[in-house]
């Protein structure tokens, strides 16, 4: 497994990098650091699905979203007035129930992180699943259409629903114990263990993903990309797998919600919102479609440049430059942009300049 | 329900069915000549809107809307331009993002030219409170200019397609690319024409509806969504059939405002949307016939 070895230059960059903003006294960059790692991992399953196996979707932010407020409803809202609900003492039976006091002093009943992010990553399947089966029926314009009707929908509900906190979101979500010791949490006394919580999760997912397009799965995803209709004529069941990686990049999309959300205290509809699920295609055009590394460097850097303001009120304005340019120049990504495309003297500059001076030719004749 | 009532959701709804009416041709005209779908068409509406209200600062109403429609047509000209007509057969999904990316800059710049305030043009006869009685109604007058400017519109369209020479030219192109091409028609020419066309009537609708429904900087997505919608229902590509559909989509809102909560209305034209999609790619009103040799 040659490729795998690509991992411990990566590790070594994480490693590196929280010792030097230990060192350089910057510690505060590692808290944006692990924000674009959840969000890198939601890229990274968009980027399987849209570079591998070729289906737009333009919904991702729903699925983070199906996931962060899911896990954030269920672990902040009071269930003390439901207790005798069946489905409240069904929950209490499992032991997925914690009991515990709000700021005043009243008996506060609610679901345990884990209980809340199993269910919140079993609706992400149920949803991609039932949503799945028709979308990726449709092509091209229409499945973009599909997926972006899905994440407004998404989005309407959130700002609708009051369960969900309507404009306001969902604030004051409790820290989630993965495991002893690993404590997914604001508090500042866990930031460096946040930081590695958020990459190990990251490269365990890049693992997961890179043994998947190794496989026989990854090689039918190519064959469908390449030619549908081809793949279906040598017996690749294309519904299927197109369907599995669907849902396999919902659930990390949703985990990604989960664990930002608990990481982050709260969130908002603005999570839920079309920008935001066009933003993840922005990044992974850049990062090359097809181009699990790329769309995870990409995705981090993006990130962390948008979350330190870097953009200004510029934010969305830059990732529709962003598209139009990487889609006119290099939809191929970034990383297959050879020095000097934009040159005159390159192929595509040539052309680009070269129908700039006929318009300019044909304007002064 | 009273028939008073009954009237004013219908009015209600064909006024903004027509507006969808309007989006939805305007994705159909450049679809057809082009196969994209346009997806900064609502950011011509909003344009529309916006320059009217800006230019009529200094010019009176009709100038200014005339003028505003002038502009958005040189800015769709200038996208078809600069963007689209030097890149050699490219694939559905890159043009698909390339147009995002557009409507995502022009009401990112719309934002810093005009900010988040709601604007309005005033009423072209009368005010807000002055209504016309239809059948017991009471209705405001800009609501017959809209509906008037959107018919009109779709009348002289039809006549452009049906009867002038660059109209015909124009269906060629949609009918079969490479046969207009053999036929000495200039196929480029007619995508820029497309884009000049589509622009200029979303800018129209923007501006007589600016009025009753006020323009912000980012109206252009809800907008393009619910064209989008209607010209699926129609059957993409077919002009009369977003006519329908524009008028069903829209009478279905107005009525369901007295079901379901407005803040929930979006998301059922998004539902439709879906249900057509899964059930019925090819529109209400298409043959599947036809459909069996498209691709959805």
């Amino acid at each position: 497994m040659r490729k795998n070895f690509v991992f411990l230059p990566v590790l070594i960059i994480v490693v590196l990098i929280q010792l030097l903003t230990a060192w350089t006294g910057t510690i505060f960059y590692l808290t944006q650091m692990t924000m674009s790692a959840y969000y890198s991992l939601l890229i990274v399953g968009l980027c399987v699905l849209m570079g591998y196996a070729g289906q737009i979707s333009l919904g991702h932010a729903g699925f983070f979203a199906i996931g962060g407020y899911i896990s954030a409803a269920l672990t902040t809202r009071n269930l003390t007035a439901h207790v005798e609900h069946p489905v409240v003492r069904l929950l209490d039976l499992l032991g997925c129930l914690q009991a515990g006091q709000d700021i005043y002093g009243d008996p506060l009943l609610v679901v345990t992180p884990w209980a809340a992010c199993l269910l919140a990553i079993g609706a992400a399947l149920a949803v991609s699943f039932v949503l799945g089966i028709p979308v990726l029926k449709l092509k091209g314009h229409y499945l973009a259409m599909a997926t972006l009707g899905f994440g407004i929908i998404v989005y309407r509900l959130v700002l609708a629903s009051e369960y969900f906190g309507e404009a306001d979101g969902i604030s004051g979500v409790p820290g989630f114990s993965l495991l002893p010791g690993l404590f997914v949490s604001g508090d500042i006394s866990w930031r460096v263990t946040n930081y590695y919580i958020a990459w190990g999760v990251l490269l365990i997912a890049m693992l997961l993903l890179r043994h998947l397009i190794d496989s026989r799965v990854g090689r039918a995803l190519r064959a469908i990309h390449g030619a549908q209709d081809a793949a279906d004529a040598m017996g690749v069941d294309t519904a299927r797998f197109k369907l599995q990686t669907f849902m396999v990049s919902a659930v990390l999309s949703a985990l990604a919600g989960i664990l930002l959300t608990h990481y982050n205290g709260g969130i908002g509809p603005s999570e839920a919102s079309v920008m935001k699920s066009v933003r993840y295609v922005a990044i992974v055009a850049v990062g090359g479609m097809a181009h699990l590394w790329g769309a995870l460097a990409m995705g981090m850097i993006l990130n962390f440049l948008s979350l330190r303001g870097c953009f200004g009120s510029y934010d969305d304005a830059v990732f529709g430059v962003i598209l139009i340019v990487i889609m006119l120049f290099a939809p191929n990504g970034i990383l297959s942009l050879r020095l000097g495309l934009l040159s005159p003297l390159s192929l595509k500059g040539r052309q680009f300049f070269g129908f700039l001076r006929k318009k300019q030719a044909a304007k002064e004749a | 329900m009273t028939t008073e009532l009954f009237i004013q959701y219908l009015v209600a709804g064909i006024t903004y069915g027509s507006i969808y009416a309007i989006v939805a041709i305007g994705f159909n005209i450049i679809y057809n000549t082009t196969g994209i779908i346009n997806f900064a068409q609502g950011e011509f509406v909003m344009l529309g809107g916006m320059l009217s209200i800006t230019f009529l600062q200094f010019l009176p109403l009709p100038v200014a809307i005339a003028l505003a429609v002038l502009a958005t047509m040189a800015i769709g000209a200038g996208i078809e331009m600069l963007f689209i007509r030097w890149l050699k057969q490219p694939g559905i999904l890159r043009m698909i993002i390339i147009t995002i990316g557009l409507s995502i800059l022009i009401r990112e710049t719309a934002l810093h030219f005009w900010g988040a305030n709601v604007r309005s043009l005033p009423y072209f006869v009368g005010n807000e409170i002055s209504t016309i009685a239809i059948f017991g109604a009471r209705v405001s007058p800009q609501v017959l200019w809209v509906i008037g400017t959107c018919g009109l519109m779709v009348v002289f369209l039809n006549i452009f397609f049906q009867t002038t020479s660059i109209g015909r030219e124009m269906r060629a192109c949609a009918a079969n690319r490479v046969a207009a091409v053999l036929c000495g028609i200039d196929t480029r020419n007619m995508v820029t024409l497309s884009f000049i066309l589509s622009a200029g009537i979303g800018a129209l609708a923007g501006a007589v509806m600016s009025p009753i429904t006020y323009t912000q900087y980012d109206i252009g997505t809800g907008l393009a969504i619910k064209g989008f919608t209607v010209a699926i229902i129609g059957g993409l590509g077919n002009s009369l059939g977003a006519v329908g559909g524009g008028l069903l989509l829209g009478i279905l809102e107005a009525f369901s405002v007295s079901v379901v909560p407005l803040a929930f209305q979006d998301a059922i034209a998004i539902t439709i949307l879906l249900v057509i999609l899964f059930v019925r790619p090819h529109g209400l009103f298409g043959s599947s016939a036809v459909a069996g040799l498209k691709e959805f």
